[in-house]
């Protein structure tokens, strides 16, 4: 493989990553929240058909994005309605909506298949492209991939950095303490899961607006809420490490790609689901990390110590269990 | 955040009712706490005393009744409201973010704005750590801290609040005599200051100490009022309907060997364990004295085989312990039982009766009458405030403590208590160790820590005193006194 194929392989790994990109760092805001939000796979597939629709129709690819945005939030406050206020299971809305949505987008979406539709297009940024390897790797796309790459940095800094994120982690840990300590841990959910939602949505509009253009059944979006759900629990709530497994799922897809073509012999199936079973493999490392004898055997070796931090990473202490004020 | 730090403010409770159901907690209690006074709420475990601070402090809605500041009603709903106004609250069982740094359990709830200024926080923090002599590492997940430790960091957050009403629900149940000391001058310089505390607490000797007046709940009402000096008999007597008795010696001879511990060193909390050498002998009761965290956490779990040592040897009833289990540890009559009720001990959620039905239950069918009946008779055998039907942590701290003793198995062979009285009322206290005295009769020994010298020397035989992860003295109870061993738990033995 010649270096300029290197480049163009990477290149396709950093735009090809950005809609699960969006989607995980989405739901790891909202899980960080406390709160979980199972439909993402329906919620990408349904965002992806209406910015196609939205952008067909209007011939303005903004409008598309800001639609899917829409529905993105729209779904993550059905989850909210049902589980914040009228008390029923998050990971049972969640997951009846992610059915639902995904039959949603195939029946609404029919019309569609098929159409050339407006797209964003892509928008090297000055000086940056010109950069030799880097520039063509990481600033020669179009804008959402740069947002994404943004993303990740703002994600952090929000978390780790400023008051608003501390309290989104405190909220996640104990709502009740939360409560005690002057905040509204109800209202922090619902703004998370929004916001989170936002980003799902998104995710969806990267889909047809970018990645794969268009709108068809099947749509390649599909699995996408699946493995990005996966990738929040391999970064451990971490939004750039989580982001680093949103990389590392798009380099083996890519990669699938490439060896299908270098070995024939092997079925091209065999590299479309490699990715999952390496997926469960690094859950249980992370598993294996957080055991005490583990940790103390790491004690000694340098390394290993390192390699076990980074996969380290705890869920949010009330994942999922809503707090409820004590009644009157 | 405080809304005008200096400010004085009075607060007024005024015929205040909380009911949980039937329950009735608060039963039209009056109480008015005036500015730069230290007024004591005292009363016995399951009086109510919580209940009303829960509700001062807005965490818990009241069913009926008023609160009035500085002469004008206030009706408010959440912590947040309450905080505005300037009040503060250190919960009885800690409330706080067990994974989250100490800082930044420090900072939530007193940060805004756009970015964390930790460097000016942890500034902050440390002068107050100072301050007030607490040493709490700013990095550590607070699930490290000792339960006396998370205390303090409470306190020292809700000085920084800069709170003009400070509530301290139980303040001393996990520190030391020494931190005891230096947190008492702190609040009485606040008092100076004009500051209103409210110091709730079961414990008679803390409120003679540092209250100007006191009120005394019982059952859900005040049952008296009374300024300095006090009275300590008229005061039992509010509290309890009684001056309870005290209690009854109960001197027997040591028996065989039955706990060896060889130079066993170990990891854990903050100083770990070294090169500690012991022996129990059965129907022994040996007190682990010693400042918070110096390995008397770690000398118990090593006894109950939770923790394994990294060098030495345990030796249980002669035979030796190497490579086992906490499960061989079980099977030879070792039982432990730590000091965070609602962390280790009982499981948040579930009823008085379920955790009877889960200790009871063999195969697949729960025996829920079973399980009931067991329940309703250790509640009334324990004395327990509480129905067989209430959620574990409805039940008031006391009463937890009671509950988690109601589980012991009838003859162990090593009883392993942490804390066992923390929290509990002395006439509780004095039922619990008679309680505790008939294990003796079927030869087990009891090893408890406690931070109390005053249980230390009334209840124990024998006493090991901890400093810095290292047994420094083992001597005898009738060899020492409260001033002796004050001195070799600071570490000048
Ligand atoms: N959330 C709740 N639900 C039901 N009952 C409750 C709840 N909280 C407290 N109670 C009951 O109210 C009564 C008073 O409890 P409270 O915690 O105020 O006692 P306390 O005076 O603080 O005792 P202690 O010294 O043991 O802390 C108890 O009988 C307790 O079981
Ligand atoms: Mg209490």
């Amino acid at each position: 493989m010649s270096g300029l194929e290197w480049i163009l392989l990477l290149s396709g790994v950093v735009s090809g990553a950005t809609p699960i990109l969006l989607a995980t760092l989405g739901e790891t805001l909202t899980e960080k929240a406390g709160f979980v939000n199972l439909s993402l796979d329906g919620t990408v597939l349904l965002s992806a058909m209406v910015a196609f629709m939205v952008a067909f129709e209007t011939q303005n690819a903004i409008l598309g994005f800001l639609a899917a945005c829409l529905v993105g939030a729209l779904v993550a406050a059905v989850v909210v309605l049902f589980s914040l206020w009228l008390g029923q299971s998050q990971v049972a809305v969640g997951f009846v909506l992610t059915l639902t949505t995904r039959d949603l987008a195939y029946f609404l979406g029919n019309p569609y298949t098929r159409l050339h539709g407006p797209q964003f297009s892509t928008f090297p940024i000055p000086f940056l492209s010109d950069i030799p390897v880097l520039g063509p790797i990481f600033f020669h796309h179009n804008w959402m991939v740069y947002a994404g790459l943004a993303l990740i940095g703002f994600c952090w800094a929000y978390i780790y950095r400023t008051p608003m994120g501390l309290r989104l982690r405190a909220v996640g840990e104990s709502p009740k303490a939360s409560f005690a300590r002057g905040d509204n841990p109800a209202k922090l959910q619902w703004v998370y899961a929004l916001a989170g939602g936002v980003l799902v949505g998104a995710a969806g509009a990267a889909f047809s607006l970018c990645v794969k253009p268009g709108w068809g059944r099947p749509q390649g979006a599909e699995g996408t809420g699946w493995i990005a759900l996966a990738l929040v629990i391999f970064g451990g709530w971490h939004p750039v490490r989580a982001a680093a497994g949103a990389y590392l799922f798009s380099l083996l897809q890519v990669l699938g790609i490439y060896f299908q073509g270098w070995i024939p012999s092997v079925p091209a199936q065999v590299f479309q689901v490699a990715p999952f079973p390496l997926m469960i493999l690094t859950l249980l490392i992370i598993a294996y990390a957080r055991k005490t004898a583990t940790q103390e055997a790491a004690r000694r070796r340098l390394w290993m110590k390192s390699f076990l931090d980074f996969f380290s990473g705890t869920a949010p202490s009330a994942l999922g269990k809503p707090y409820r004020l004590e009644s009157f | 955040m405080a809304s005008d730090p200096g400010a004085r403010m009075a607060v007024e409770l005024i015929d205040i009712h909380k009911e949980y159901g039937p329950l009735k907690a608060n039963q039209g209690i009056s109480i008015c706490f005036a500015p730069g006074y230290i007024h004591g709420i005292l009363g016995e475990n399951g009086a109510g005393k919580s209940t009303l601070m829960k509700v001062l402090a807005g965490f818990t809605p009241k069913t009926r009744g008023l609160i009035r500041i500085d002469g004008s009603n206030t009706e408010y709903q959440t912590p947040a409201e309450v905080s505005r106004l300037g009040i503060g609250m250190l919960y009885q069982e800690p409330v706080d973010f067990p994974v989250l740094s100490v800082l930044e359990n420090f900072m939530i709830g007193q940060t805004r704005g756009f970015w964390l200024n930790r460097m000016a926080t942890q500034k902050r923090f440390e002068s107050l750590c100072l301050h007030l002599e607490f040493s709490l590492p700013p990095e550590t997940p607070v699930q490290k801290l000792t339960t006396g430790e998370r205390q303090q960091l409470e306190i020292i957050r809700l000085l920084s609040l800069g709170a003009n009403v400070l509530i301290l629900d139980e303040p001393t149940t996990g520190i030391s005599s020494f931190q005891k000391e230096t947190l008492f001058q702190a609040l009485k310089a606040l008092a100076k200051e004009g500051k209103t505390l409210i110091l709730v607490s079961h414990k008679l000797e803390d409120i003679e100490r540092l209250c100007d007046r006191v009120s005394v709940l019982r059952k859900g009402r005040v049952t008296g009022e009374m300024e300095r000096p006090f009275d300590t008999e008229t005061l039992l007597k509010m509290m309890f309907g009684s001056v309870p008795s005290p209690l009854k010696p109960s001197q027997t001879a040591a028996g065989a060997p039955l706990l060896n511990m060889e130079n066993v060193s170990a990891t854990g909390d903050r100083a770990g364990l070294r090169g500690c050498s012991v022996v129990i002998r059965e129907k022994e009761v040996v007190a682990l004295a010693g400042l918070e965290g110096s390995g008397q956490g770690v000398f118990l779990r090593l006894a109950a085989g939770l923790k394994v040592p990294t060098s030495g040897a345990i030796r249980l009833q002669g035979e030796p312990m190497a490579g086992k289990d906490c499960i061989a540890y079980q099977n030879k009559g070792v039982t432990f039982l730590p000091t965070s009720r609602l962390e280790e001990g009982l499981i948040t959620g579930l009823t008085i009766s379920e955790h009877f039905a889960l200790k009871a239950s063999h195969g697949f069918r729960v025996r829920w009458n079973d399980a009931e009946q067991q329940a309703q008779a250790r509640i009334e055998q324990f004395r327990i405030k509480g129905k067989p039907g209430m959620p574990v942590e409805s039940l008031s701290g006391g009463n937890q403590q009671r509950l988690l003793l109601s589980f012991l198995p009838d003859a162990p062979s090593l009883l392993l208590l942490e804390k066992p009285t923390r929290g509990l009322d002395l006439e509780s206290t004095l039922w619990v160790w008679e309680h505790l005295y008939h294990y003796r009769e079927k030869k087990t020994a009891i090893v408890f820590s406690s931070s109390e010298l005053e249980e230390i020397l009334m209840v124990a035989d024998r006493i090991l005193v901890f400093f810095n992860g290292g047994v420094i003295r083992d001597i005898k109870t009738a060899q020492t006194d409260v001033h002796d061993l004050g001195r070799a738990i600071a570490g000048k033995a």
